[in-house]
């Protein structure tokens, strides 16, 4: 086959000295960025731009694709360990993770982090080598219609985090869709929710929110029980590697973790957040042991964390065959290549196909070289847990900020976030659960848009969403989540004590 | 290593050359620093060109040091009354804006305008330009036009945010040819990404943004470009103009550079004959060749002169499409 040739001529461009020592600059650069809350590889990247005036086109790709590739990785870490996720793909992984590292299995969960971010990586990139013409395919098929009818079926998969309360989890996901609104609507350009406030117009950034819900209503929080003298996390329990039972509850959630992000990465719309979502989802449903679920459950940090792995790949498909940048950070890593006067198009693996094959190639390498990097920092990392919690926090509080304020420089945001962090640490009092606010924030947009595209392509038709094949297979799917579980439940009752293992 | 040898090799041609620069520099040298604002955050057009700007400057030894802030955000509009306010009277100031500065000044109801910055230079351009999917029944710019003037709800277009200039485009043809526009099907992307994604996907009737844009994929026949909205046709762009096509409409999406507020003659004097010499520049010129720029230099006052008549030609059409 034809893409062997090409990979072996990528890697033996990967594999000299030069280009590992960039690959490692890059995986080292993206582990630190993923970890620091606020700080994000497309940010990092937009400020490294001007490498590109003097180093090598596939040299500062390769850097490139470490950061990236290395944020995902350094995010889990600070979600798992500190509660606070470095990035907004990494947020679910802080349900069932940190609730690990407080029963002292921070080790194990790490492990089962970096390994399935490893699997959902190589996997991932074997996608890019061999599926990138047929996942593009699929992925064009995606219309405003469809999109939507992905959104329902994520809202539908909200109900996994909602947490023991409905009532209370419904409240945090309705805040967060009234934040989702604040801002300039894309579709009318008019000002919505901003009060007169110049910053608010684009809207409340994601991590302002993440950082402020997580690690600095955490810090409050903390701070506030230090105070009245009491202290639960266990720094480590047991072994710090993954057992047997580990293993073979990982596993599973690496695969179909892997299989739910890298579509729906590379859907242009698609996104990180989307299939970390589903695939927590779908682990708590076919789970063996559903009530561990929010006490701290092996699979819940397996699957999302595999799922952003494969999305943060997949995101990359639409890019080097179609040249389209659908993230953020994929749209800065194009603007690079302008620098050196190559356009990224549908010819790119064409007429630059060596590049093309050494920056896959060095995604293959940068895995490795995360995997190596990161497991035998477990140990390490597991002993930030027995940090004093008033210096850990600290330290976490300046980072937060420091990190707000390299971003936006406005003050503005600094209030905000501290704003934010109060309402985190009310919800933390009052048992309201913080994940929905965000997965509110990001789908709530999201949402709107695609049904508004839908519309006004349709003509203010709503018959789309049951014409199209495919945004209505999506329906039912979701009808069928929603309604199938508790009857599912009802009929199993008698036998079983807690939810159910099957499902639609 | 062929690295190290290309390494080896710039390294003396930079040796030889550098008496010859130190000397160009020290004879050409226009200020001693220049500090850029960019009212946008890193990464996007306004910053490129900046950052551009920068290292133009300092290679062609035209300024002694060089620096760039961003404050990023709508538009350019939570930028801009920080220029005002905080850079005023300073003579090494430059804030990189563009077109879509004023559309957003307009449609966010913005307290301050480019009326109370110091317009420097326009620099460069972009023209805009209307694609079809491949499977599109619309051959021609008039196969679009008569579908919507047959029925304009029914051609969906794809571009950029409300109010931006593919939205005021896309709304400036439709009032040319005496289409509805309050009816004007436009779908707002957030990116260029998945607009393109939703035309290649046939999705929608018709895409519009800038050229650079669509590029590529006009080059690899994924999508047909049907017209451009510059005066002329371009070199390089083997596509016809919407005026040769019987649609009255020129449009081009420039960017240029301000000075603060209050500056002194002399400074003004001093910021424009800087950046006069830089686009004189081989190495700007380069740069312009290699990002597919157009190059629409225009010197302060025929600048402030154009600003002037975009403002009413933009506040008119936003004002029909119900932004402003």
């Amino acid at each position: 086959m034809d893409a062997f040739a090409d990979l072996a001529n990528g890697f033996a461009q990967a594999l000299t000295p030069i280009t590992l020592l960039w690959c490692m600059v890059g995986v080292t650069l993206g582990t630190a960025v993923g970890v620091l809350p606020g700080l994000g590889p497309a940010l990092t990247i937009a400020l490294l731009l001007p490498i590109t005036f003097k180093v090598e086109a596939a040299n500062a790709l390769i850097l490139f694709a470490g950061i990236y590739f290395g944020a995902m990785f350094g995010g889990s870490t600070t979600s798992i360990l500190i509660n606070t996720p470095g990035e907004s793909a990494t947020i679910v992984t802080a349900l069932e993770g940190h609730k690990m590292a407080r029963r002292g299995r921070g080790g194990p969960a790490l492990a089962t982090a970096a390994i399935g971010s490893f699997v959902a990586g190589t996997f991932g990139v074997l996608g890019i080598t061999f599926l990138a013409p047929v996942i593009v395919d699929f992925a064009l098929k995606f219309g405003p219609p469809e999109y939507f009818a992905l959104m329902v079926v994520a809202f539908v998969a909200v109900s996994a985090v909602l947490g023991d309360s409905r009532v209370r989890g419904l409240t945090s996901l309705f805040l967060g869709l009234l934040f989702g609104l604040v801002g300039i609507d894309l579709q009318t350009g008019q000002a919505r929710f901003t009060f007169g406030q110049p910053e608010l117009l684009d809207g409340i950034d994601v991590i302002v929110i993440t950082v402020g819900l997580f690690a600095v209503g955490e810090t409050f929080y903390l701070a506030g029980r230090h105070w009245m003298g009491r202290d639960e996390i266990v720094p480590v329990a047991g072994s710090l590697w993954m057992s047997k039972e580990d293993w073979s509850r990982s596993w599973k959630g690496w695969i179909r973790g892997t299989l739910i992000g890298f579509p729906i990465g590379a859907m242009p719309a698609g996104g990180a957040e989307v299939p970390t979502l589903l695939s927590y989802y779908m682990e708590r449903r076919l789970s063996k042991k559903p009530e561990e679920f929010g006490h701290g459950a092996i699979e819940g940090v397996a699957g999302p964390e595999a799922a952003n792995n494969a999305a943060a790949a997949g995101v990359l498909v639409p890019m080097l065959t179609l040249g389209l940048p659908t993230s953020a950070t994929a749209a800065i890593m194009l603007s690079a290549l302008q620098s050196y006067n190559i356009n990224p198009g549908p010819m790119l693996l064409k007429t630059h196909g060596d590049l093309v094959w050494t920056l896959i190639a060095s995604l293959y390498v940068a895995n490795v070289m995360l995997l190596v990097l990161n497991l035998p920092l477990i140990g390490l990392w597991v002993k930030v847990l027995k940090v004093p919690k008033p210096y850990l926090f600290a330290g976490i509080l300046v980072f937060a900020m420091v990190g707000t304020y390299g971003v936006s420089r406005s003050v503005f945001d600094l209030g905000l976030l501290l704003g934010v962090g109060v309402l985190g640490l009310l919800m933390r009092l009052y048992d309201f659960p913080t994940a929905p606010v965000i997965i509110g924030l990001i789908l709530g947009p999201l949402a709107e848009q695609e049904f508004r595209r839908a519309m006004i392509t349709s003509q203010g038709d709503l018959t789309v969403f049951a014409t199209r094949p495919l945004a209505a297979g999506l329906l039912v799917a979701a009808l069928l989540l929603l309604v199938l579980p508790p009857l599912i439940r009802r009929w199993f009752t008698s036998r079983r004590t807690g939810e159910a293992a099957l499902e639609g | 290593m062929k690295f190290d040898r290309r390494q080896a090799l710039a390294v003396l041609a930079a040796a030889a050359a550098l008496p010859m620069t130190a000397r160009f520099a020290h004879a050409e040298q226009i200020l001693e620093q220049v500090r850029f604002f960019v009212p946008a955050n890193p990464g996007g057009g306004w910053d490129q060109t900046a950052r551009t700007m920068e290292q133009v400057m300092r290679t062609a030894g035209l300024v002694g040091s060089a620096q760039v802030t961003n404050v990023g955000g709508a538009g350019g509009t939570v930028g801009l009354p920080q220029f005002i306010n905080q850079w005023g009277g300073q003579g090494d100031g430059l804030m990189v804006s563009g077109l879509v500065m004023i559309g957003a000044i307009i449609a966010n109801k913005s307290p301050v305008n480019l009326s109370m910055v110091t317009p420097i230079a326009r620099l460069i351009g972009e023209t805009e330009v209307i694609v079809v999917p491949k499977e599109s029944p619309f051959q021609t710019l008039q196969d679009l036009v008569a579908a919507l003037k047959a029925d304009t709800a029914a051609v969906t277009w794809a571009g950029g945010s409300a109010g931006g200039t593919d939205h005021i485009t896309a709304g400036l043809v439709a009032k040319a040819v005496g289409a509805d526009v309050t009816k004007l099907a436009y779908v707002a992307y957030s990116g260029g990404g998945e607009a393109q994604a939703a035309i290649l996907g046939n999705q929608v009737s018709c895409g519009i943004s800038g050229w650079g844009e669509f590029s590529e994929q006009v080059a690899a026949g994924a999508i047909r470009a049907l017209g451009i909205s510059a005066e002329e046709r371009i070199a390089g762009i083997d596509v016809p103009t919407f005026k040769e096509q019987g649609v009255d409409v020129t449009f081009t999406n420039w960017r240029g550079v301000f000075a603060p507020p209050d500056i002194t003659d002399e400074d003004k004097a001093k910021l424009a004959a800087l950046v006069d010499a830089m686009v004189k520049s081989p190495e700007w010129q380069a740069e312009v060749k290699k990002r597919e720029w157009l190059d629409v230099y225009q010197p302060a006052d025929a600048f402030a002169a154009t600003i002037d008549e975009e403002m009413t030609r933009i506040t008119g059409i936003l004002q029909t499409l119900g932004l402003a």
